[in-house]
């Protein structure tokens, strides 16, 4: 019985996804959902990647970095490059499409996570604002590159990208990113981008390997950034430079902080409510941005630590003890373990 | 030497608009602590406002253009009312983040940022559509050893240039330069020495918004449009050319923007992209060789 709760509890989260994809596929067939709506879920999906990857590193290691759609681009270019101008029309691309669409979210991603760790780099010499400004140098100068590359289109972008991406591909990626996240925040690693966040100095004196952890952070948040740039190029199947300019970067912050920062759910729930908001205010035309702003003003005024600011629902969370619970499956971990993530 | 010579004008020119912006951004962050993004549309708001201004003074119009004093006029009101905005804006939307963490003041600029877009753009007597600027200032050209410089481009270099050195006075000399500066350093002992933060705060923001409405009439007189989001891209070159000299530093800031303006101008004349993104290279080489900016002071952190 005990164990049939702790499994239910270990697998309800996925087994709630998968409810959810099934509803939607449900509604979708009743046409309920027209392609438009479907269209605007998808974007959702993306963008709570992009803000979970944000999180990363703005909510849980304490960086700030305000160019996230620079990463995305990079994403979105590396694996259009390999799925429209390497596969397109060949054999291998008709006979194995869902590979070549995985092998161009992979390089997509390692060209971001690189580049990531590129820009990790003078985060060791730079602190908040000075480091948030090269971020912003770095998406604008990776825009501007993107523009001047004609075998991509230059400034008038790619099209014809093969839409591969369908909802269920961005909710499994989307899904895959929360638990891996998840995962990895109450790991010694995530304790270590906390600590950092915490205090960088008391982090520094009690051993922890600031530089280290702070690329580590931005490489894994620009892989995620890489995937999920990646999946909306071949969601919307045509992508040009200037759609991940700042004002895209800026999104981000605003679903990030409006959802609240150093919270998963709250990471979640921003970047939806937002994404959808705007086109659930289309009746009011040129209002609508108005109103928008308007809503984000006064979130940020009267609820300023963001919707769920610090709180998470349940399965984004591990409990301290449930670290040292006798696991599901497989033995238990040597104990020296379990000092070592009470340290970091 | 003559297309070099050009070329410098044209950086100047450029570079003063971005030097009165990025004064207004560094000024803000050295007595705030904040990066206001909704700066740049201060910019928009004086240009448009000066639009409208201008229309009102329609009767003084004299073979298409202005005498001089109706100029003076209608640019001290922009500054005034572009002033005034700057100050309501931190008023109601900054002030009560004033203690929260800085990121929460720069979610809210942006949305401050996009609400003063789109508000006049929604507005139905002045819309999306972009609108020709009236010309405030006599249209002669001169020749220079080669190069020809417009009257228009001596008015706006010499009106910034003015416009400077009077701040640099002014914060340097005047009793309130006195309380920005204190209250920049340490703002609990500034109060505690019986200064009112927030009259200095205010007067910080007004001289901010007042310097950008003149920076947008200059840009609007150069490039003769004005529409809604003329601001956005402006404001962040200008935050570039502030980091550049080092934010919060005022000399910093100006000398940012004439670095950046000039740059960016003979970029462009290989190519435009690079022009773009010549800003963006010069602010990381200068970063990683100084990270403070080129006049910032670095300071060390204590535990």
């Amino acid at each position: 019985m005990k164990k049939c709760l702790l499994l239910l509890k270990k697998f309800g989260p996925l087994l709630g996804s998968i409810l959810f994809y099934a509803l939607i596929m449900f509604l979708r067939r009743e046409k309920i959902l027209n392609g438009y709506y479907m269209q605007v879920l998808m974007f959702a999906g993306v963008n709570v990647m992009m803000t979970v990857s944000l999180n990363l590193v703005n909510g849980f290691t304490g960086q700030f970095c305000i160019g996230h759609a620079g990463f995305m681009s990079l994403g979105a270019y590396g694996s259009a490059v390999i799925t429209t101008l390497l596969f397109k029309g060949t054999e291998f691309a008709a006979a194995a499409p869902i590979a070549v669409f995985l092998l161009g979210l992979l390089c997509g991603g390692i060209a971001a996570a690189l580049v990531g760790v590129l820009i990790g780099v003078p985060s060791l010499k730079l602190k908040g604002d000075y480091l948030a400004i090269v971020t912003l140098a770095f998406g604008e100068i990776v825009r501007a590159l993107l523009r001047l590359i004609q075998p991509i289109g230059g400034a008038r972008g790619m099209i014809g990208i093969p839409n591969y991406a369908n909802f269920g591909w961005i909710m499994f990626f989307v899904v895959l990113t929360l638990w891996l996240v998840r995962n990895l925040i109450y790991s010694p690693f995530g304790r270590a981008f906390i600590a950092i966040r915490d205090n960088e100095i008391a982090a520094d004196a009690m051993g922890i390997n600031t530089t280290r952890y702070k690329i580590l952070s931005f490489c894994i948040a620009a892989f995620i950034a890489g995937v999920a740039g990646g999946l909306y190029a071949h969601v919307l199947s045509f992508i040009q430079p200037d759609s991940f300019s700042f004002t895209k970067s800026s999104d981000f912050l605003v679903y990030l902080y409006a959802g609240g920062s150093g919270s998963l759910t709250g990471s979640v729930i921003g970047a939806v409510l937002l994404t959808i908001l705007p086109e659930m205010l289309r009746f009011l035309a040129d209002w609508r941005l108005v109103l928008y702003a308007l809503i984000l003003v006064c979130v940020m005024l009267y609820r300023s630590e963001g919707l769920c600011g610090g709180k998470e629902v349940p399965f984004l969370r591990i409990k301290r003890e449930s670290l040292y619970q006798e696991p599901l499956f497989g033995r238990r971990r040597a104990s020296s373990e379990h000092e070592e993530g009470g340290q970091a | 030497m003559a297309t070099i010579l050009q070329y410098l004008v044209y950086g100047l020119q450029l570079g003063s608009v971005y030097a009165l912006l990025a004064l207004g951004y560094t000024m803000v962050y050295g007595i705030v602590g904040m990066i206001n993004t909704a700066h740049g549309d201060f910019l928009m708001i004086g240009a448009l406002g000066t639009f409208f201004i201008a229309k009102l003074f329609e009767n003084f119009h004299v073979d298409g253009t202005y005498p001089m004093l109706i100029v003076g006029l209608i640019i001290l009101i922009a500054m005034v009312i572009t002033g005034g905005i700057a100050v309501g804006v931190e008023a109601i939307a900054y002030r009560p983040l004033r203690n929260k963490p800085r990121m929460i003041a720069l979610i809210t600029a942006v949305g401050v940022s996009m609400f003063l877009e789109n508000f006049p753009r929604a507005l139905p007597f002045i819309g999306p559509n972009p609108r020709p600027f009236p010309t405030l200032f006599i249209n002669r050209t001169f020749r220079v050893l080669g190069a020809s410089i417009t009257s228009t481009q001596v008015i706006m270099i010499v009106l910034a240039a003015l416009t400077m050195v009077a701040l640099d006075r002014f914060v340097a000399k005047t009793k309130i330069g006195g309380q920005m500066r204190a209250v920049s350093m340490d703002k609990d002992a500034a109060n505690l020495m019986g200064i009112n933060v927030n009259k200095v705060i205010s007067i910080t923001f007004f001289i901010g918004g007042a310097l950008a409405a003149v920076s947008g009439i200059c840009y609007a007189s150069a490039y003769p449009q004005v529409e809604v989001y003329m601001g956005s891209w402006l404001g962040n070159m200008s935050f570039v050319a502030a980091v550049l000299g080092g934010i919060g530093d005022i000399r910093g800031a100006m000398l940012g923007g004439f670095i950046l303006g000039i740059a960016q101008i003979f970029a462009t004349a290989i190519n435009s992209t690079f022009g773009y993104a010549v800003g963006f290279i010069i602010l990381i080489i200068i970063l990683l060789v100084k990270p403070a900016g080129i006049m910032g002071k670095l300071t060390i952190e204590k535990v």
